[in-house]
This record gives structure tokens, C-alpha cells and sequence, in this order.
């Protein structure tokens, strides 16, 4: 499929990524369009629902991104985040569904260049895998279906 | 009359306990769970080999807490419930008289929680060896068919909740699952939002599992669901190096950190 433009959600932190990524526009630097910033307090505050509901409403790849370990505003949110990112990709392997659709990256606010980079590597492996049918159409199946073809 | 019906008897007659919950056969034969408030009745406890759901799932029920002092018959994974419980403060230690069950089927003496302590560490901690076998052979599969596997299973489910019903750790009195604003997962039952589900279930019971496999047990439709939980306490272990339901000052998994936690994925 040449013309599939994936879509990309980007779950960010108000105070780091968020910021980088104010510093790419600032900067003029260009980069991929087909990602969508959400912005939140913290990356402590991202539910790995709202990754599922994108996921189910469409999207093709995520990006979660927020402050370096150290650095965040609220000295610990990022730490706890990264526990439960651990065990959430975890989840997601034994449960079949694809880890390469979602980029776990730290971006300071002083990394423009490397957010532009995060974003166009994302887009070009989403792009790749193609659009995630293998999850969307699942809303479908359920068990009257499955009894039916039998 | 079995050890576990005499030591019942005389922690009811001493009003030691209000309530002991153990096993009992019921009218078919088919054991069930007792609830027994009176001395005289202690003699239908039973212990056997088709005693396995875990009754720690009733110390937080309140039509069970409020009888009073409560009374356990605990096999392993009960006890480690009940560490777990503890260590959560859903329960108070004063409240509850265990009546240890070792692995032979022999009545253990667990005066307090110190003994429990250490009978559970003396344990094995890993998850059931049927289970582990089962883990290690998903776990060998391509993601492709693990998925496939796991869609099958999950186009099963008719939302019943009874994984949740019978779990001892979830204990919330409104679960996310209840809520509709928002509404994270969908009421009718498709493919998506079973799995949505479980994902739920299993990430809010990481670290936090004891590998009863109660859930699975519970299910209707034999989904394996246990499963994915085993599989995060597994990971939670090499990880964290934390066993849940060990010792009653246990620091939760997923609300503590440590700032050189290990991974590989974070770009």
C-alpha cells in the first residue's frame, strides 16, 4: 500500500517533550506530519488505556515521550512510568500485539533535532508495518460470530 | 473428626473467631465454601484434594467482615493472600486466625503472622509447575501466533467478571470496569474490549498476583487468564526481584521505583 499514511499518536509531558517539541517548530526544523501531540502534566500520568483506545480508534503507532530520568518537574513521575512501561510491554509481548508500533524515547526540552529524528523513525517503521487492521477489526469478532461459521 | 474441624470447633467455642471459613461438602458431593459461625458445626470442614479456590478472596467481603473475628482454613496461596492483604491494609492481622494447611494436607500452627512469614518463604514462590509449562510453550511461539492464540481466547468471553469476582487482590469497591465516565471498557463483549480487558485486569494485578490461578479456575469459558497474570508476577520477579504476598511490610511493585530499574526499550 504506497499511499497509507500511518497515524501516529504522541503521548508527551508538558514539561520536557512537549517543550522539545516546540523547539523543533522554533527551530524550523521539518519533520514527519502524520503524528498527533497530546500533551500531559506527566508521564507518570499516561494510562496504558488511553494507548489501547488510540489503538482502537485508529491509530497505527504510538510515541510516549517525557523527561530523562532525574529531570522530571515532579522529581519522580518518569520513574514510576518507567515501571510501568516495564510490565506493560511485557504484557503487550505475551499477548501478541506488536511492541514496534509503540516508541517508549526520552526527549528533553532542549532536544528539537532529536524529537524531529524520534517522530521520522516512528513514522518510517509504522509506515512499514502498515495500518494495524490486526487490532481495529477485532471490535467485530466476538463470540455469536465464531459459533455461526462453525 | 479432622484436625481443621477440631481446631475450628475450639476457636469457636473459646470466641477466638466469630466466623471460620473453610471447605464443606455440599449436597452433591461437590465441595464448596463454609461459612461457620457455630461450634456445633464445625464437624462438616473438610480438607482434600479438590479443596483449591481461594477463600482469601472472602476476608474482604462485608457480609463476611462484619461478623466479627474471622477464622481461615489456608493453603499456600490463601496465606499469601492474605500477606498481600495485609501489606495493602485491607485487612487488620488481629482480625484473623489462620489455620495453615501444608502442602501434605497436615494442619499447620500459625500462631502469627511471623510464623507465616517465614512457613511462606520457606515455600516454593514461582507459579504452579503446569502453568510454568504452559508459559514456556506460549512463550516460544512468534508474536503473530501468540496473538492468534490470544484473540481465539478472548472472543470467548461473555464479560461475566468472574475472574474479578474470585480474585482475593481485586478488592475495589468500584472497579474501573463499573465506571462509565469514561467508559474504558465497552459492555457488550467483542474482541476488542475482552481484551482490553484482561490487559486491565492483568496490568492492575502486576506485582501483586500470588499465582493461585483462582481466575482461570472461575472462568466459564476456560479462558486461561491466569495466564497473563503468572506471566507478570514471573516478570515482576526478574525485574524486581519481588515475590507479592511474602512479608506483611511488603512495598507494592507498581508504587514504588528504583531509579537504576532496568530496560532495554526506552530510546
Amino acid at each position: 500500500m504506497s499511499d497509507f499514511e500511518p497515524k501516529v499518536v504522541a503521548f508527551v509531558c508538558n514539561w520536557c517533550t512537549y517543550a522539545g517539541a516546540d523547539l523543533t517548530g522554533t527551530s524550523r526544523i521539518k519533520y514527519a506530519t502524520n503524528v498527533k501531540i497530546i500533551r500531559f502534566p506527566c508521564t507518570g500520568r499516561i494510562d496504558f488505556m488511553l494507548l489501547l483506545k488510540s489503538f482502537a480508534n485508529g491509530a497505527d503507532g504510538i510515541i510516549i515521550s517525557g523527561c530523562h530520568p532525574n529531570d522530571c518537574h515532579y522529581t519522580s513521575g518518569n520513574f514510576h512510568a518507567k515501571r510501568r512501561w516495564i510490565m506493560f510491554k511485557e504484557l503487550m509481548d505475551f499477548m501478541g500485539i506488536d511492541m514496534k508500533r509503540i516508541t517508549y524515547s526520552w526527549v528533553s526540552a532542549a532536544e528539537g533535532a532529536r524529537w524531529a529524528e524520534v517522530v521520522n523513525t516512528t513514522v518510517a517503521r509504522v509506515r512499514e508495518l502498515g495500518p494495524y487492521v490486526s487490532y481495529q477489526k477485532m471490535v467485530n469478532t466476538h463470540i455469536e460470530e465464531e459459533v455461526t461459521n462453525e | 473428626m479432622s484436625n481443621i474441624a477440631a481446631k475450628a470447633k475450639e476457636l469457636l467455642e473459646s470466641k477466638a473467631v466469630q466466623v471460620v471459613i473453610g471447605y464443606e461438602a455440599g449436597p452433591t458431593g461437590v465441595v464448596r465454601p463454609a461459612f461457620i459461625t457455630d461450634a456445633a458445626k464445625a464437624d462438616s470442614l473438610i480438607y482434600n484434594e479438590n479443596c483449591v479456590q481461594n477463600l482469601a478472596m472472602y476476608l474482604t467481603k462485608h457480609e463476611v467482615k462484619h461478623i466479627g473475628k474471622m477464622g481461615i482454613v489456608a493453603t499456600l496461596p490463601v496465606m499469601r493472600s492474605i500477606m498481600m492483604l495485609i501489606s495493602e491494609q485491607q485487612v487488620v492481622p488481629e482480625n484473623i486466625v489462620v489455620l495453615g494447611i501444608a502442602e501434605d494436607g497436615k494442619l499447620l500452627d500459625i500462631a502469627d503472622m511471623n510464623v507465616m512469614h517465614s512457613h511462606i518463604e520457606k515455600s516454593n514462590l514461582g507459579n504452579p509447575t503446569k502453568d510454568q509449562e504452559k508459559l514456556a510453550e506460549l512463550n516460544k511461539l512468534s508474536i503473530e501466533e501468540r496473538f492468534k492464540f490470544w484473540e481465539q481466547e478472548m472472543s470467548k468471553c461473555i464479560k461475566c467478571y468472574a475472574c474479578r469476582q474470585s480474585c482475593p487482590m481485586c478488592y475495589c469497591i468500584r472497579c474501573s470496569t463499573d465506571c462509565n465516565q469514561p467508559q474504558w471498557i465497552p459492555v457488550q463483549s467483542n474482541t476488542q474490549g475482552n481484551m482490553d480487558w484482561h490487559i486491565l485486569r492483568a496490568m492492575h494485578l502486576a506485582g501483586r498476583c500470588i499465582s493461585c490461578g483462582e481466575c482461570g479456575r472461575a472462568c466459564p469459558v476456560n479462558i486461561p487468564c491466569h495466564l497473563l497474570t503468572m506471566q507478570l508476577s514471573d516478570q515482576a520477579y526478574n525485574y524486581f526481584k519481588v515475590h507479592a504476598g511474602t512479608s506483611v511490610d511488603m512495598k507494592s511493585v507498581m508504587s514504588t521505583f528504583e531509579p537504576n530499574d532496568k530496560e532495554s526499550f526506552i530510546i
